[in-house]
């Protein structure tokens, strides 16, 4: 079963994804995929983690951490399927990453590494969009870096634990333009899910609809404002984004700072 | 007036307090005092910052912070007056992170500093507790996230009843005895500076709450199991917990 929220007349609405990948509502009216209002499909703690593909360490010129590197973001970070993010005026590089998404299905403290695949609900794709010029080396990755408004697509939707055969050997692949730019594999991780499950369980309590973006391997490349970007990863899901200026963005929400027209 | 959330009948209750009543504080179930999105600014304290300058110039950190210092502290941190702070049943030190706590009060995206003031909703206390700040390099989720780390409240204390909020004396007890004072002038960018900053990337809802900033985690702020930890604002609140080894609480493992 795949398992989405869009917005019918302003209001969050639970739906089915159907094999065409459109919108079924409960009383089993379909909305076509193109013409769904995708909103991130949970809410919960978002735990992001750096590092974790060896060959994504060695692009970066990192040695692989010893234990899993953690961040989180805010909510205001997250973003649907098929919509706009935005690029921030006059930086030099800024980078999409697709990563599989674990998304936490029942509440979970101190899990064992073997107990820890029977807490995940399922798993949908996020992109892990970064700012590279916002870069400090306090608390880094630093919130401006990896929460910024709209800064993370995710969806278009969860995918059951129980339909996904190996989540430790699914193709991730990013597209700009239908241009392929980059490819991996989630057997390649440097701490998989079980292990990640253990590790933040250990710390605090998971509750069902937490995220665990699980990194993202190497192929990294620049984004610009008319870029359509498409990541993917195997038997989970195609998540479609659009960049944009942030002068458009700005005018999208109808922000005063936004440049006037003439 | 002051706004807090208690538990009647299993259901959490907003209930509007008038600050010249006797408050019984014992009588109700105090939830945390906001419910949105809890962002922490570390390094904001004048006296830890200059402590740690010369340190910014060295490996890793190469070069000193050109912006406010953020931090995230999950939901499973919050917790209301009263209820208990879990300390690692390994006797690992934690420490009370006193704080004066900016609720924002309407959305707020890309506000001036000018402006930054009609966006607050009221102020609250916060105990940002942590593990020991050994390193500012990578984010702190295992020191500040552990469940229980961040009582807040017991309520928030409307803007508009604290004239100066860059002027107020925060007073840490623990176990009755005072073991730490500061001021929110000790801060190194105050309320309108941080709620600017902060909107610059990041939208800020009605109910998110921004600890303004925690001084040096000395012996004086240690807790352990046993203790009751409370910490008192100016013209805010004050906030009490008790500090239990996590142990005796048993767990939520379904």
């Amino acid at each position: 079963m795949k398992r989405a929220r869009i917005l019918v007349n302003g209001e969050l609405t639970n739906v089915t994804v159907n094999d065409n990948l459109d919108a079924v509502l409960a009383d089993g009216t379909v909305i076509a995929q193109a013409d769904a209002d995708w909103q991130p499909p949970c809410d919960g703690k978002i735990f992001v983690l750096a590092i974790n593909y060896a060959d994504h360490a060695a692009e970066l010129s990192f040695k692989a951490p010893d234990e899993p590197l953690v961040f989180l973001k805010g909510p205001n970070a997250l973003l649907g399927h098929n919509k706009n993010t935005y690029r921030p005026d006059n930086v030099a590089y800024m980078h999409y990453e697709c990563e599989l998404v674990a998304v936490i299905g029942k509440t979970a403290k101190n899990v064992s590494r073997e107990d820890a695949m029977s807490y995940i609900g399922g798993y949908t794709v996020g992109n892990d969009y970064a700012i590279r010029d916002y870069l400090e080396n306090y608390y880094r990755p630093n919130l401006r870096v990896k929460s910024r408004d709209t800064c993370t697509p995710v969806g278009p939707y969860i995918v059951d634990a129980a339909d996904v055969a190996d989540p430790h050997n699914l193709t991730l692949r990013t597209w700009i333009n239908g241009e392929l730019k980059q490819e991996g594999s989630t057997k390649d991780l440097v701490f998989n899910i079980p292990y990640l499950v253990e590790y933040l369980s250990n710390i605090m309590t998971l509750e069902p609809g937490d995220m665990i973006f699980t990194g993202t391997p190497e192929g990294l490349a620049d984004v610009k404002p008319g870029d359509e970007i498409v990541t993917e990863v195997e038997g989970v899901g195609r998540l479609v984004n659009y960049m944009i200026s942030e002068s458009d963005y700005l005018k999208s929400i109808g922000h005063p700072s936004a440049p006037q027209e003439a | 007036m002051r706004h807090g959330r208690i538990l009647k009948d299993g259901v959490a209750t907003a209930v509007a307090i008038d600050p010249n009543s006797q408050q019984d504080m014992t009588s109700a179930q105090w939830l945390p005092a906001t419910t949105g999105t809890v962002f922490g600014i570390a390094l904001n304290d004048k006296t830890l910052y200059a402590g740690l300058e010369a340190a910014f110039n060295d490996k890793p950190y190469v070069t000193p912070p050109t912006r406010p210092v953020l931090h995230i502290k999950t939901p499973n941190t919050h917790i209301g007056y009263g209820a208990a702070i879990p300390a690692p049943a390994d006797g690992t030190t934690i420490y009370a992170g006193p704080s004066l706590g900016i609720v924002i009060g309407k959305r707020a995206t890309r506000v001036s500093e000018a402006e930054a003031l009609e966006f607050v909703g009221g102020y609250t206390v916060v105990n940002e507790v942590s593990l020991a700040e050994t390193s500012f390099y990578r984010p702190a989720v295992k020191a500040k996230c552990r469940d229980g780390f961040c009582p807040i409240g017991p309520w928030m204390v409307d803007a508009a009843d604290v004239a100066n909020p860059n002027a107020l004396s925060i007073v840490t007890s623990v176990n009755g005895e005072k073991t730490h004072a500061t001021n929110t002038d000790q801060l190194r960018y105050g309320v309108a500076e941080l709620v600017s900053y902060l909107s610059s990337f990041m939208t800020l809802e009605a109910g998110d709450l921004i600890i303004a900033g925690t001084p040096e985690r000395r012996p004086s702020l240690a807790l352990k199991a046993g203790d009751r930890v409370s910490i008192d604002i100016e013209a805010v609140g004050v906030l009490e917990n008790p500090v239990v080894n996590e142990a005796t609480l048993g767990t939520n493992q379904a």
